[in-house]
C-alpha cells in the first residue's frame, strides 16, 4: 500500500472518530443544557434567599437587576430589586473586597429600604483554608453578625473589627480578611445610602448570564 | 485472563496512587476533604472504566500511528460528557472540584491503562482492569481525604450532601469535637506529607508480608517503583 494511501485512510479514520465523539457530546450537551441552566438558576436564587428571605419579597428577583459601577462596591456589580406587592422591598449587591489576603473576596449583600443589612454572604474567595475561610456560612457563623446591621448600628468608627476598635470579630491568625469583608460591607451599606432608592426606578436591564464558575472552596 | 490478578493489581501491587505515581496532580489537589476526594475518584473511576472499555473494542480498527490522538479523543468526550452531567446535576461540586474535573482527561493513569492494558486485551479484561485501577485510584483518594479532614476539621464526611442529595445536609461525623485543627493537613504540604506516609505504610506492609513468606529472611526491602 502506498504511504499516501496509508495516510489518508488514517487521517479519515481519525476524522471518523471526531465525528462520532463530536456527535455524543453533542447530544450529552442537548440533553444537559436545561438542567444546566436551571441548576444555575437555583443556585442563584439559593444565594439571593440566603441574604433576603423569599418571604420578603415576590417578584422575580433574579431577573430584576441593574448593573452599578462604582469603586465601593469593587467595580461593576449588579444590584438585584427586590419588590413587595410592587413596591420597593430591599437591595441585594453584589461586592467585591478587593483587600482579601489572598486576591479579592465576593460577596452578596442585601440590605433593605431603611438601611439594615438582611443577610451578608461570601459567594467567592481563595482565602487560606482553616484561618481566613471562616467568612464562608459553612466553616463558621461569623457572617451572620451583620445581619440587622445598619450605618448608625454600630456607629460608623465601630465598623471595623475588634483589632482596630470595631465590633466585629476577627479570627484567631486571620485579621486581613474579615477586615476587608467588614470594610467593603461598610462600603456597601454607603453606597446603598446614596443610591438606593434610585435604583428602584432604574429601567430594568436584560437579565445578565447566571454568575459564572463559582469557587467556594479553592481545592488546593 | 486471571481476574484475581487484575483486582489484586489495581487495589494493591500496581496501585496508580501508590505504586505507579500516576495522577499526583489531581490527587494531592482534591485530597482536602473525604467529599472532593470521594467525588473526584468516582469521576475518575467512570472516566478510566469507560476509556478501557472503548479503547479495547476500537483496537482492531485503531491504526497505530494515530492510536494517541484517538485515545486522547475518546478520553476528553469521556470527560466532557461527566462535566456536563455533573454540571447539570450536582453543581455545587462540580464547582468546586472547578479545573480539576476537565484535567482528569490528562491524567496519565487513564492514556497509561489504555496504552498498556486495553490496547491489547479483549473487552472484559480491560474493563475490569479499567475499574480496578479506578478504584485503587478512589480508594487512595478517599484515604487520603478523609484523613486531611480529620486532622484539618475534626469531621468525616463533612459537606457529603452536595454528592448525594440534601437529605444529607448535616450528616457527618464528627471525629474530634472541638478540633482547632491542624492547618498543615489542609494545605498542599500535608496532601505530599500524607502520600508519603501512605506510601511508606503500603511498603512497610509490603515487606512483613514478603519477610513472613520466605521465613524471615533479613535485608528484604520493598520497593517503590517510579513510573
Amino acid at each position: 500500500m502506498s504511504t499516501a494511501l496509508t495516510m489518508a485512510r488514517a487521517g479519515l479514520l481519525l476524522a471518523g472518530f471526531a465525528a462520532v465523539g463530536a456527535g455524543l457530546l453533542a447530544g450529552t450537551y442537548w440533553l444537559t443544557r436545561g438542567p444546566i441552566e436551571a441548576s444555575a438558576q437555583a443556585r442563584l436564587l439559593r444565594e439571593l434567599n440566603a441574604v433576603l428571605p423569599a418571604s420578603r419579597y415576590d417578584n422575580a428577583l433574579a431577573a430584576d437587576t441593574v448593573e452599578v459601577d462604582d469603586p465601593r462596591l469593587g467595580g461593576t456589580q449588579t444590584v438585584y430589586r427586590a419588590r413587595l406587592h410592587g413596591k420597593p422591598a430591599a437591595l441585594i449587591l453584589t461586592a467585591t473586597a478587593e483587600d482579601g489576603y489572598s486576591g479579592p473576596i465576593q460577596l452578596l449583600v442585601g440590605v433593605d429600604l431603611q438601611g439594615q443589612i438582611t443577610g451578608v454572604r461570601i459567594t467567592q474567595h481563595r482565602e487560606t483554608p482553616g484561618l481566613g475561610d471562616k467568612i464562608e456560612r459553612r466553616k463558621s457563623d461569623w457572617v451572620l453578625s451583620f445581619d440587622g446591621r445598619s450605618l448608625s448600628s454600630p456607629p460608623s468608627e465601630q465598623w471595623r473589627v475588634r483589632k482596630d476598635g470595631g465590633i466585629f470579630d476577627q479570627f484567631a491568625g486571620a485579621t486581613i480578611t474579615p477586615r476587608a469583608v467588614v470594610h467593603t460591607v461598610r462600603d456597601t451599606l454607603d453606597w446603598v445610602q446614596e443610591h438606593g432608592a434610585g435604583v428602584f426606578s432604574e429601567a430594568p436591564e436584560p437579565a445578565p448570564a447566571p454568575p459564572g464558575e463559582r469557587l467556594l472552596e479553592p481545592p488546593a | 485472563m486471571n481476574y484475581r490478578k487484575l483486582v489484586r493489581d489495581g487495589l494493591w501491587t500496581n496501585n496508580p496512587g501508590l505504586v505507579q505515581l500516576l495522577g499526583l496532580c489531581p490527587l494531592l489537589a482534591v485530597s482536602n476533604n473525604l467529599v472532593n476526594a470521594l467525588s473526584l475518584g468516582l469521576a475518575t473511576l467512570f472516566v478510566l472504566t469507560m476509556s478501557n472499555l472503548t479503547v479495547s473494542a476500537i483496537r482492531g480498527v485503531v491504526r497505530p500511528e494515530i492510536r494517541i490522538p484517538v485515545y486522547v479523543m475518546v478520553i476528553a468526550s469521556l470527560v466532557t460528557i461527566v462535566e456536563l452531567v455533573m454540571n447539570a446535576y450536582v453543581q455545587t461540586l462540580y464547582d468546586i472540584l472547578g479545573i480539576f474535573l476537565p484535567i482528569i482527561t490528562t491524567n496519565c493513569v487513564i492514556i497509561g491503562r489504555a496504552e498498556a492494558f486495553a490496547a491489547k486485551n479483549r473487552v472484559l479484561p480491560a474493563t475490569v482492569d479499567g475499574f480496578m485501577m479506578g478504584l485503587g485510584f478512589l480508594l487512595v483518594l478517599v484515604v487520603l481525604g478523609g484523613v486531611r479532614e480529620v486532622l484539618a476539621d475534626g469531621t468525616l464526611g463533612n459537606g457529603m450532601h452536595l454528592l448525594l442529595g440534601a437529605s444529607m445536609e448535616g450528616v457527618y461525623l464528627t471525629v474530634i469535637p472541638d478540633m482547632q485543627g491542624l492547618l498543615l493537613a489542609a494545605l498542599p504540604p500535608g496532601a505530599f506529607i500524607g502520600l508519603g506516609l501512605l506510601i511508606a505504610l503500603k511498603n512497610v506492609i509490603d515487606a512483613r508480608q514478603k519477610r513472613r513468606a520466605t521465613g524471615d529472611a533479613p535485608g528484604v526491602v520493598a520497593q517503590t517503583q517510579t513510573a
